[in-house]
């Protein structure tokens, strides 16, 4: 993606992910997060979900690959911030939008929800800078 | 239990002690950025991104050869596998921190917001290290979950030349659970539990107006002695102050009053939009409901309302309206 083919309130294609245990359980421990509620059902019940939760290591990954996923590998991401809402688990899906906020001398701007069956799982925001001109 | 007003001064002031510290000494992640880790994460994520596993792809980018996912920065200093043993006694200032915080009834935890600056793309070969400062300890905040305190703290990352990489602020509720957790685990394998609609709280004065709703009917509250109606129910008539109180049912019939749309924050169980309407019902009172199966832009006050009781997915009925036919 090209700075200059960016508009303000441009849309990214949506992503829907299948969560799944292993996709849940593989975030955690490439993350090197062995906290029990991340890949133990036991644990997790134990504390009231009715199955393991995704981390938010995992969270920022995902969060990160849709916006570089549209910006391409030229693109060089700044910043990330993530507000957490509604646990993501295995049996759902996280529908993934985003929209660009902002853009102006190469830097970019981008508004990303991850919805799930509860609701919002994650409101975020990436900033990018871009290439520019030919 | 809320503390006594000592306590939870006593309580505060420790906490203070623990603002604008590092909780121990730089943790120095195990392994230096290297390309398996950066492969098994990008599995993981369903991260196809040449510049991160494509060598030839990588060198003819922006990047010039192979860099780690930027969000992967907090994962070259995670602890690995003895996080699953968990701390029975604290290895830090932040652990301690919690564990006073669980002793005086804040067990819950909960992370809220994260955010991560990255100063440049790492490498293979970079080896990162983590210092970790508790930058805030809020007043005691009332939640949704509980009371407690949200705790941020921030984490500079250091390259081998203690260079800055990239920093993390994190925010954690420490709070008391307002309720016990609800038992989940009869959810269906592989599904999650999604929640209704949170139930109105049944007390004496107002239970049966929700069993008459269960039973399928539209109740309104009525003054035996004087005819006032009431909504919603009341122990006492607010005209003539009889306690003699019975109930009619209501037509259904209604004009809209006033309305607004709930677009943020989205609670799980209910559809967004809702627009939350204020209905004045044919026989001369007004109840707060919602207007249903018509587009918010489309909403009107003054329209015509049409009153049926709706019943959720999980068998909880309720009034609502929808336009009159
Ligand atoms: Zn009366």
């Amino acid at each position: 993606m090209n700075f200059d083919d960016v508009q303000v309130g441009q849309e990214l294609p949506p992503l829907d992910v299948p969560l799944t245990a292993a996709l849940i359980v593989g975030g955690a421990l490439a993350s090197r997060d062995y906290t029990p509620v991340h890949h133990d059902r036991g644990a997790a019940q134990a504390q009231g979900l009715s199955d393991v939760i995704m981390n938010i290591l995992t969270t920022n990954g995902y969060v990160g690959r849709y916006v570089t996923d549209w910006a391409g590998p030229d693109a060089i991401v700044k910043e990330l911030q993530v507000k957490l809402g509604a646990p993501n688990m295995p049996g759902d899906t996280m529908k993934m939008t985003g929209t660009v906020t902002a853009a102006e001398g190469g830097d970019v701007e981008v508004a990303v929800i991850g919805k799930n069956a509860w609701g919002n799982h994650v409101e975020g925001t990436v900033k990018l800078a871009l290439p520019e001109g030919a | 239990m809320p503390l006594s007003p000592e306590k939870k001064q006593q309580l505060e002031a420790t906490l203070r002690e623990f603002v604008g510290k590092p909780i121990g000494p730089p943790y120095q992640g195990r392994d230096a950025v290297n390309e398996p880790m950066i492969r098994q994460w990008c599995d993981a994520m369903g991260d196809t991104n040449p510049a991160y596993l494509d060598p030839a792809a990588a060198k003819e980018s922006v990047h010039g050869g192979i860099v780690a996912p930027p969000t992967m920065l907090q994962a070259w200093t995670m602890h690995g596998f003895e996080m699953a043993k968990g701390y029975d006694e604290p290895t830090n200032e932040e652990q301690r921190l919690h564990k006073i915080l669980s002793e005086h009834g804040y067990t819950g935890v909960v992370g809220t917001n994260t955010a991560q600056g990255y100063t440049r793309y790492l490498r293979p070969g970079d080896s990162v290290s983590a210092e970790i400062v508790i930058e805030s300890i809020s007043e005691e905040k009332a939640t949704a979950l509980g009371i407690g305190y949200f705790i941020v703290t921030r984490t500079s990352f250091r390259d081998q030349d203690g260079e800055e990489v990239g920093w993390m602020t994190f925010r954690v509720l420490k709070y008391i659970p307002a309720q016990q957790p609800q038992a989940a685990a009869d959810a269906p394998a592989g599904q999650p539990a999604v929640p209704g609609r949170i139930r109105a709280p049944k007390g004496h004065d107002n239970a049966w107006w929700w069993d008459r709703v269960d039973e399928g009917t539209f109740p309104i509250q009525k003054c035996n002695a004087c005819g006032t109606l009431h909504h919603p129910p009341r122990p006492m008539c607010s005209a003539c102050r009889s306690q003699d109180l019975g109930w009619v049912e209501a037509s259904g019939r209604g004009t809209l009053h006033s309305f607004t749309v709930i677009r943020h924050p989205q609670f799980p169980g209910y559809d967004f939009p809702i627009v939350a309407a204020l209905v004045d019902l044919e026989e001369g009172t007004r109840i707060v409901s919602n207007v249903v199966e018509c587009p918010p832009e489309d909403v009107h006050i003054g329209m015509a309302l049409e009153g049926f009781i709706h019943e959720d997915e999980d068998g909880f009925k309720l009034p609502l309206f929808r336009p009159a036919a």
